[in-house]
């Protein structure tokens, strides 16, 4: 992407969070989460020192915040972003299969991203979905009452779905 | 126009959601347009209706039918059978214990007929996202009565009547809460929702956003007024995107019908709310971490005092409540303080919503009167535990919470006796754990999460826990010895003693209440080298009983790793030293010739 390109994304997100904000000091959180969509799930560095020019701020000050939540990211993700629950209440209930199915079937870790550029694998603290656990949340849709094979069914019904869509 | 002759509520809360909610949902609308019924049956997608384990599920009235489990086919039938020709498909039915079937067990069933709900009165019951809906269950009543009938300071004396605590976690009573931030002089001022909820095994506040939220908007507004702050901000985790997007939604409806906004209800009150979204940082929940994260900066914990309700949100008084505890603000404005401590018992007035998760069989969302026992909670309203097996212990209040043993259940839960438990109440998460847990493994799972929720700030959290997780580890592995045992106690005890915030202090409290509780499983451990719920992977063997193997080959077939050998209608064996503990074979062999065995 040329960096007249990602100027001008930065520009629409900081001025978006700007127009729906009451308060310019507190945006910086927000603006984040706008460009990490605009960026397909990450937000380059490139982009972060543009910010940093356009609040007035020191880059260190937006890298610190940038590098704190674990759910924004300073590396390419994949286009799916499959983010599987590691708390106690999915753990007790088999929830560690399905994690080791995960890992199998896509053939990376956590943290990691697939050949294809496919799917990124990422554990989740509890996501509040314990009355239907193991469960896992693919970008912003959850799937509950996981086993090993309903995974396989899951990642097979996505991957189709590339295919034709490539095609 | 056709009079409705049905209404069909479907559960579109989170759980029934990823249970495959929209299909069923989808498909009952096609099966109607089809039979032509879509004039005359109603569908509405309500919040959470609180049986997790039972969905998705859809309730049919007048009559008031209950299914169950339901998929694609399951909709499309009970369209073509109850609805058009009004027969009840009794599959998908409720089914209890003997195999009877229920048509009605929301009238029956303790899970739902034990409950008293105020908090989530709604839920369930409304379409979330119409604010008609909402105004028709009394919606904006309260918010009308505190700022054209009563002062601020009346509002504030109702909540100390009715003796209301938090409910997030600290349990400090919200009236005094809110009469410090009335009080503390400062310009603006602000309110705060905290919606960061991340305990593991409590939802209730997702199920309250998604299902109510417009409840939540009403109470921060009545909140704004008693205060005398003009701006809210409700902080979501962003693992939430559905409470983020129903919650955007009640706001600008609620805006839209000048219920926010300047000059609400033609008063000279005016008040505003706006969103902010976490990143996945479970310090977040921590009060002076949250107003940090809300300003736009790292999440990180102040040193209290100051308190933010003296100098909070841009060094400005600032009112922080949970959402479960806003959520009881407009039933207690409605009937009085008086009406809400007739539940609940001494010190612990009114209703709390537990979460039940883990290895319980109803689970999902229940509000009852605090004071009720562990007991009651679990065997009666949660159906105890499944498959037979025995309980051994119940978690509450998360990273921050304790293991409670069996023999303590007949306990009534108030803030106080869980505390002289060595636990505390905490969001209201309840995970059951049975006899196949690991208490060593249960203590060392909340560690591990502690390590990784750490923010770094304050160096006995920081480097203290980690410390923590690799003994714990060694003790799981089978290299652990007593005198690690003594080293984590008095870790922990520098640990509570020196950490700055809340999460710090409590971090190692999974370790001290399992310690407490149950010594035994840590000596075993540590001296026998032996997991008695042969749970660590390092302190047992799988193997074959050559008297009931008949050589069927299956575990062979299904080993990922090739450990098993035999041949076919030969007794099998399994290499201990191949073999990775992963359990595929237990589950396939028919003949109950594998077993897990200590050395």
């Amino acid at each position: 992407m040329s960096t007249e390109k990602i100027k001008e994304k930065v520009l629409d997100s900081y001025n978006e969070c700007k127009k729906d904000s009451l308060n310019d000091d507190d945006i910086l959180l927000n603006t984040l989460h706008s460009l990490q969509k605009e960026f397909d799930g990450y937000i380059p560095l490139e982009a972060a020192e543009i910010l940093s020019e356009l609040m007035d701020k020191p880059t260190s000050r937006i890298n610190e915040v940038l590098t704190f939540y674990t759910m924004l990211s300073t590396k390419e993700r994949g286009k799916y972003i499959i983010r599987v629950c590691k708390s106690l209440p999915c753990h007790v209930a088999n929830g560690e299969k399905v994690i080791n199915q995960l890992k199998k079937r896509l053939k990376i870790d956590f943290g990691e991203t697939t050949e294809d550029g496919l799917f990124t694998l990422e554990q989740s603290s509890c996501l509040g979905l314990c009355g239907v656990s193991p469960v896992m949340l693919i970008n912003d849709e959850a799937y509950g009452n996981l086993t090993p094979e309903k995974v396989d069914k899951i990642i097979d019904k996505i991957t189709e779905e590339e295919r034709g869509a490539s095609k | 126009m056709p009079t409705v002759e049905n209404t069909i509520l479907i559960c579109a809360g989170g759980a029934c959601i990823s249970a495959g909610e929209k299909s069923v949902k989808n498909e009952i609308e096609d099966a109607l347009e089809k039979y032509a019924l879509n004039e005359v049956v109603q569908v509405v997608e309500t919040g959470c209706m609180g049986a997790c384990d039972l969905g998705p599920i859809a309730v049919i009235y007048p009559e008031g039918v209950f299914y169950q489990k339901l998929d694609a086919k399951a909709a499309r039938k009970i369209v073509e059978e109850h609805l058009l020709k009004g027969r009840i498909v009794k599959e998908y039915l409720f089914k209890g214990d003997t195999g009877e079937i229920k048509e009605k067990p929301q009238e029956e069933m303790p899970f739902f007929t034990e409950q008293v709900k105020i908090a989530t009165r709604n839920l369930g019951v409304v379409d979330p996202l119409s604010i008609e809906e909402f105004i028709a269950q009394d919606g904006f009543f309260s918010l009308h009565k505190a700022i054209k009938e009563m002062t601020p300071q009346d509002i504030i004396d109702e909540l100390k009547k009715s003796e209301i605590r938090g409910r997030g976690g600290a349990g400090f009573p919200t009236g005094l809460k809110w009469e410090l931030a009335r009080n503390n002089k400062g310009n603006p001022k602000y309110i705060i929702c905290n919606a960061d909820e991340g305990d593991p095994g409590a939802f209730m506040d997702r199920a309250i956003l998604e299902g109510d939220p417009f409840n939540i908007v009403e109470a921060m507004t009545i909140a704004g007024y008693a205060i005398g702050a003009t701006k809210g901000y409700i902080y979501i985790r962003a693992e939430y995107p559905l409470a983020i997007e129903r919650f955007s939604k009640a706001l600008e409806e609620s805006r839209k019908m000048g219920f926010l906004g300047d000059n609400i209800l033609d008063t000279n009150f005016s008040f505003d709310i706006e969103i902010r979204i976490g990143a996945g940082a479970f310090v977040c929940g921590e009060e002076t971490a949250l107003i940090n994260s809300v300003e736009g900066k790292r999440g990180i914990p102040e040193v209290k005092p100051p308190f933010p309700a003296e100098k909070g949100l841009w060094d400005k008084p600032t009112l922080n409540n949970n959402v479960e505890t806003y959520a009881n603000i407009p039933m207690i404005i409605r009937n009085g303080g008086e009406w809400f401590s007739q539940f609940g018992v001494e010190g612990s007035r009114g209703t709390k919503v537990f979460a039940l998760a883990g290895k319980v069989k109803n689970t999902g969302l229940v509000e009852v009167p605090m004071g009720i026992t562990l007991k009651k909670l679990i065997y009666e309203i949660g159906g105890g535990v499944p498959n037979g097996k025995k309980l051994k212990a119940v978690q509450t209040g998360g990273p921050s919470g304790g293991c409670i043993p069996e023999h303590l259940l007949d306990t009534p839960i108030t803030y106080d006796n869980m505390k002289e438990l060595g636990t505390i109440i905490g969001s209201g998460g309840i995970i059951v754990i049975d006899e196949d847990d690991c208490m060593v493994d249960v203590a060392k799972f909340f560690i591990d999460f502690t390590v990784e929720e750490s923010c770094g700030k304050c160096t006995p959290c920081r480097e203290g826990t980690p410390k923590m997780l690799e003994i714990l580890e060694q003790i799981t592995n089978g290299e652990g010895t007593e005198e690690d045992l003594e080293i984590l106690k008095v870790l922990g005890k520098h640990i509570m003693e020196n950490s700055l915030c809340g999460l710090g202090q409590t971090a190692p409290q999974p370790v001290v209440s399992t310690m407490r509780y149950f010594w035994d499983e840590y000596l075993a451990h540590v001296n026998e080298k032996r997991c008695p719920a042969k749970r660590c992977k390092s302190l047992y063997r799988v193997v074959i009983d050559e008297n009931k193997c008949v050589g069927c080959t299956a575990c062979a077939r299904v080993c990922p790793v090739d450990a098993i050998s035999g041949s076919p209608r030969e007794v099998h064996e399994i290499d201990p030293e191949i073999c990775t503990r992963c359990g595929s074979c237990l589950e396939v062999c028919r003949f109950d010739a594998i077993s897990k065995v200590s050395p």
